[in-house]
């Protein structure tokens, strides 16, 4: 029964379009994980996390990056649809030239000196969040020939549980490179594809000032659903 | 109706631009250390892994990214075993483990697992605390057991 459900789940460990999987997914079959206390919590690091609340990317520095001035808002959600509050969520990014702020990128596209590409946040009582950033670019990658990363900023959630565990990526609607990307095609079914891409918002958007995108995060898992109603 | 979930990503090889911080995985400063690598497929360490740890009394979480020869470590209260999540690029979905710090006696957990390999869950003593090594890939008998979440 458990390699039946490893089958379904999105998007595989092993995807050969994707060079790196290869030495890096398990051969042996997952095994199945009974209902435990320890993997139906988790942490609460909303509260734990030193110096949490950085969730404006554009005023980490003297000056401020160039590029896109964006928000990035929406909210946190479990697979019943309630709103998760007071949860860590932290993200990452290349500048606006499609480079990380990292001693292995070797991409020689400039380093921005006002942008390091790191924020947190924690969710309100409704959980909403929100950050303000620079829309990163695309950026070559060696996967293949022409490997090019459509736009993305990296997501990590912690929900309620260890098993409402979430680390995605967030996509910029219309990006040409969709149906060349192998990590963002991983994901098989194009529905949930869909669910990766934010939503370009004009109503959110501010004069003179920014532009928005939205995007809600649906973790999954045992958690948080009491057992007496999960039948 | 419910909404879909949010399919996974991969962490990517910069995931230090912002989930590692200096006292991640340190949970108890006067606890024990459990201390390993990340191994690929090759028996190669993974340089751009993420471990994180969990236990729910008393609440322990430790987080730490490998360094470039692929160690790890935590620092935790003594405790049975431990919930763990590896994170690196590659994995384009985390994997999900346990650590068990002493030999336990009945475990619906283990149960699950075939006797033969049960021992890839098992931390080893070592000088300075415990030692747990994490194969994501090799033969049966190496490979980290991982669960179905």
């Amino acid at each position: 029964m458990a390699e039946t459900v490893s089958r379904l789940r999105e998007p595989p460990l092993d995807y050969p379009d994707y060079k790196s999987t290869a030495l890096r997914h398990p051969k042996q079959p997952l095994v199945y994980l009974p209902e435990q206390i320890t993997e139906l919590t988790g942490p609460q690091l909303g509260h734990l996390r030193p110096g949490t609340i950085d969730n404006d990317l554009t005023r980490q520095h003297a000056g401020e990056p160039v590029g896109e001035r964006i928000t990035v808002s929406g909210r946190l959600l479990d697979s019943d649809g309630r709103p998760i509050a007071d949860s860590l969520i932290e993200i990452w990014q290349a500048n606006a030239a499609g480079r990380y702020a990292h001693r292995w990128d070797r991409w020689p596209a400039p380093l921005d000196p006002n942008f390091s590409g790191g924020g947190r946040t924690v969710t309100d009582g409704e959980g909403r969040y929100r950050f303000v950033t620079i829309k990163p670019g695309p950026y070559p990658w060696g996967n293949h020939y022409n490997a090019w990363r459509p736009a993305h900023i990296h997501f990590s959630l912690l929900g309620r549980s260890f098993e409402q565990r979430l680390v995605t990526q967030m996509y910029f609607p219309g990006d040409p490179l969709f149906p060349h990307d192998p990590i963002f095609n991983s994901v098989r079914d194009p529905a949930a594809r869909e669910r990766m891409i934010s939503r370009f918002s004009i109503d959110e958007s501010q004069d003179n000032w920014a532009l928005a995108y939205e995007f809600d995060i649906v973790l999954g898992g045992r958690a948080g659903t009491p057992i007496e109603e999960a039948f | 109706m419910a909404p879909a979930e949010t399919p996974s990503q991969t962490v990517g090889p910069y995931l230090a631009l912002c989930l590692p911080w200096e006292e991640g995985p340190v949970a108890d400063p006067s606890g024990v250390r459990l201390a390993g690598r990340v191994l690929d497929g090759a028996g190669e360490p993974i340089a751009d892994a993420l471990v994180e740890a969990w236990y729910h009394d008393p609440p322990t979480f430790a987080r730490c990214p490998t360094d470039d020869e692929g160690r790890w470590h935590v620092v935790v209260p003594r405790l049975p075993y431990l919930a763990v999540h590896v994170f690196a690029r590659g994995l384009l979905r985390h994997l999900t483990t346990r650590v068990y710090l002493e030999q336990p006696g009945e475990d619906p957990v283990l149960a699950q697992v075939p006797a033969e390999r049960r021992g890839t869950l098992m931390a080893q003593p070592s000088d300075d605390g415990y030692r747990f090594d994490i194969r994501i890939q090799g033969p049966p008998e190496l490979e980290t057991v991982f669960f179905d979440v």
